[in-house]
């Protein structure tokens, strides 16, 4: 007993002093554990408003307790990509981002991080979005992701396309990460939820584009430092003219999230809502060929929440 | 004494106006209101009289106030409102520290010859529908592209380096900011006109308003009968000669007790020390008009000017000969191929609000200010996109940055009137150029796999995806809803050519609305789907 805790305790140590930078954090090593308590791969909540569902939905999985730990670093990713209001759903709904930091903070996280690299310049982004209030508000830390300077390269072995890429610092340092995309239309990748939104931790999108976007999208799903959770914001959904919508007309309010560790899983929920099958959307299918998630719902345990 | 606190009063509006002028240049986060920023360049002669022009309105007559300040209490504006006027002040008043041997002016004959012919072609080019020479010799517009080009940069990296500091404590509040696009062939004007001005300064006060500075020159022609003057008063005069040799304008010679009117910019220097009372800033009194010799003399100027311009061409062309400067990194894991089809841009894009190339070049004094104001870094001062006629005045830049499609910053700062101010509305319509397809560069096409960038970035989807062989979706684009924003463009991932490209308008035009199709819901709304 005393030699496997000096074990584990002389490994963790020698992960925080050595290789923080390359592996992440201490957390990692334990994250990846699919939690054997779980009482549902995946939960779906419809018909409330947005904190609502995440108040259920998380109260599902055991509240997040399950996921902070006291005195743990958060780092929470929305998509803030768009210089666009809340109305037009082209990020990440502020009043979900909101319940998402009180939960973290109830559980006593040291801090709640919150950054995207955003697309639109950064500062009107986050300050439109209604997010960088809704984050101070609620206690959050807002983190610039625009400047280069905060991102480090990390290796992506199992990458086909995207072998390396230079992640964004907050994720490679918080003990906790919370992926919190919206879901929408995306006129490059089809459809954009889980998986896409971690392009916005990345430094070179580009490389992306240029290097067979579907692949790389799961290429860096294979990255080790995968979020802990997974909660789709699918409260308005721009069903059109994706990412950034020309109006609200794009948008149907569908009251609906998801709440999953799998990430594949989330995102292949999430593709039926536009009526699509989750293989026809080729950066889904690749990452679960690449064993990243389950792609098959049949495989699931779903809870569905209808408030 | 009442002279000495005048002074006082002098040299702290000097500060003031160089101090919010520096800062409203130096404004890379956006923090200061528009209206502060109009009502800091309220004064500047040149912007003020070209927006008046330009626009017709009585809102915009800081120029005129400059006049009557001119003709009531002299040339106030170089003393006290002109930046530059008061940066060299600053040189001036370092060189008098570095020297061991204490500074002393001495009067000097004007340079009238090549103030009047300076000024002279200034106007003429102007009336002749060039503001070339407004360009280069435009006080006002000179220290904007310095405090851009030289003092922004530094100011931003050492905010980098408190940001990187902090960051690594997590926090945040300081951010870093990113330099774009630094043109070395673009410092070559300024960089040679902070020599000249500094050279002037350090060595003869303000030698150059009252020989190069078109403004001064101007101004100095309404000074001479200013209400309020600097004036001998013979009877007390001792001849001690302090009064001289503080005059950094070379004008007061004080054995012949004559003052220049046309070069004296009101630095009330020689008033304080003046120990027997001689000199005085008093009203006008009738029949006393000392002013020195003031004729203008163009006569020879035709010539002249020709000489000059070819010369100046001669020498711009020399410059852009070795600028090619500049390097591209390239990504050692990649396998995609290079773009093969170059860009073929009839025109360069104009900032929305301009209304025509013909209109912002013409009106354009390159100070910089939109440049340092724009948050998406999309304005870059142009080499040659406009003809070297028009070097440093600033282009959209698509390469660094596309234009926010909320944002309407530069016309709001721009104090000439180049960029005019357009309502939020307004400006989402305005068509500064069209998005060209390239299908030979493009991804889609090339590599045979999913891109969309350009679309993705396209605020009207103008850039629309549709579909191509399989399952590929190509990009298609719909001329009349597109704004000539630049987003495709700077999202296209090709190198070295990108697959879509803006071509500017040379007037601008009116971009229709995106239509609105109702939405089929492909899902039932009250169940879940799976």
């Amino acid at each position: 007993m005393k030699r496997r805790e000096f074990v584990k305790k002389s490994v963790g140590a020698g992960f925080v002093a050595g290789t923080a930078l390359a592996f992440g954090s201490i957390n990692n090593l334990f994250g990846k554990v699919p939690l054997p308590y779980s009482p549902a791969d995946l939960i779906a909540v419809k018909g409330g408003n947005p904190g609502q569902m995440f108040d259920r939905g998380i109260e599902a999985l055991g509240g997040i307790e399950k996921f902070v730990k006291p005195n743990q670093t958060v780092v929470v990713k929305p998509n803030i990509g768009w210089d666009r209001s809340p109305e037009q759903a082209a990020n990440t709904n502020p009043h979900l981002l909101t319940r998402i930091i009180e939960h973290c903070l109830k559980a006593g996280a040291k801090e709640v991080r919150v950054f995207d690299h955003t697309c639109d310049v950064w500062t009107k982004t986050y300050k439109n979005s209604g997010i960088e209030k809704a984050v101070k508000d609620a206690g959050g830390k807002i983190v610039p992701g625009n400047t280069e300077g905060y991102y480090h390269e990390v290796d992506i072995p199992k990458g086909v396309k995207l072998t390396s890429a230079r992640v964004h610092k907050l994720i490679l340092e918080s003990d906790v990460f919370i992926n919190v995309p919206v879901l929408k239309h995306h006129s490059s990748s089809r459809l954009t939820i889980s998986m896409k939104n971690l392009m916005g931790v990345v430094w070179d999108r580009r490389f992306w584009h240029r290097n067979n976007l579907h692949q790389c999208i799961a290429d860096y799903a294979t990255y080790e430092r995968k979020p802990d959770l997974n909660i789709v914001d699918a409260y308005n959904v721009m069903m059109r003219n994706g990412p950034q919508g020309v109006s609200v007309s794009d948008i149907v309010n569908m009251k609906t999230q998801i709440l999953t560790t799998d990430i594949v899983a989330a995102d292949a929920a999430a593709t039926r809502f536009f009526g699509s099958n989750p293989a026809d959307v080729l950066y889904i299918r690749k990452a679960n060929e690449m064993g990243v998630g389950e792609i098959d719902l049949e495989k699931l345990s779903i809870k569905r929440i209808m408030i | 004494m009442k002279y000495t606190s005048l002074k006082k009063l002098r040299v702290i509006i000097s500060i003031v106006f160089f101090v919010l002028i520096t800062l409203v240049f130096i404004d890379y986060r956006n923090i200061l209101p528009e209206e502060f920023v109009s009502g800091v360049l309220y004064l500047q002669f040149i912007p003020s009289l070209l927006k008046f022009i330009n626009l017709l309105s009585v809102s915009v007559v800081g120029f005129i106030v400059v006049l009557i300040l001119t003709f009531f209490f002299g040339r106030i504006y170089c003393s006290s409102i002109c930046p530059l006027g008061v940066f060299m002040d600053v040189i001036s008043f370092i060189s008098r520290k570095l020297k061991k041997k204490k500074k002393r002016f001495r009067y000097k004959e004007p340079q009238n010859i090549l103030r009047y012919f300076l000024l002279a072609v200034t106007v003429i080019f102007f009336t002749a529908g060039s503001i070339y020479f407004i360009l280069l010799l435009d006080p006002y517009s000179n220290f904007g592209r310095l405090i851009t080009y030289f003092v922004s940069p530094v100011i931003i990296l050492i905010n980098n380096g408190v940001a990187g500091i902090l960051g690594n404590f997590n926090v945040y509040a300081v951010f870093p900011v990113e330099i774009q696009n630094v043109r070395f062939e673009l410092w070559i004007y300024p960089m040679l006109f902070l020599i000249l001005i500094t050279w002037m300064s350090f060595t003869d006060g303000r030698l150059f308003c009252n020989t190069i500075c078109p403004v001064g020159t101007l101004l100095g022609l309404l000074s001479k009968f200013s209400l309020f003057k600097i004036r001998f008063d013979k009877e007390n005069c001792t001849l001690c000669g302090r009064c001289t040799k503080v005059c950094k304008s070379d004008c007061l010679d004080f054995k012949e007790q004559i003052i220049d009117y046309s070069r004296c910019v009101e630095c009330f220097n020689c008033l304080p020390v003046c120990t027997s009372n001689a000199i005085q800033y008093t009203y006008k009194k009738t029949g006393d008009h000392n002013s020195g010799d003031t004729k203008i003399k163009v006569n020879n100027l035709p010539d002249d000017y020709d000489k000059n311009k070819r010369k100046f061409l001669t020498f711009l062309l020399s410059v852009f000969a070795g600028s090619a400067i500049g390097s591209i990194k390239q990504d050692t894991q990649e396998e995609y191929k290079d773009s093969t089809v170059p860009e073929e841009k009839e025109f360069p894009v104009t900032p929305p609000g301009s209304l025509s190339i013909r209109n912002f070049t013409y009106n354009c004094t390159a100070c910089s200010l939109c440049v340092s104001a724009c948050p998406s870094d999309v304005l870059q001062p142009s080499f040659n996109e406009y003809g070297l006629s028009g070097m440093m005045q600033p282009h959209m830049d698509y390469h660094t940055g596309y234009c926010n499609f909320e944002c309407t910053r530069c016309s709001e700062v721009c104090p000439t009137g180049a960029i005019l101010p357009v309502p939020e509305d307004e400006k989402k319509r305005i068509q500064m150029g069209i998005a060209k397809f390239v299908k030979e560069n493009c991804i889609v096409h090339t590599e045979k796999t999913d891109c969309g960038a350009c679309s993705e970035h396209c605020p009207t989807k103008a850039v629309k995806m549709v579909p191509y062989e399989g399952d590929l979706l190509i990009p298609e684009v719909t001329d009349d809803i597109c704004v000539g924003c630049g987003a495709c463009e700077f999202a296209c991932p090709t190198t070295p050519f990108k697959a879509i490209y803006i071509d500017g308008h040379s007037i601008h035009e009116i971009a229709k609305e995106p239509e609105e199709e109702e939405l089929e819901k492909p899902v039932d709304e009250d169940d879940f789907p799976f």
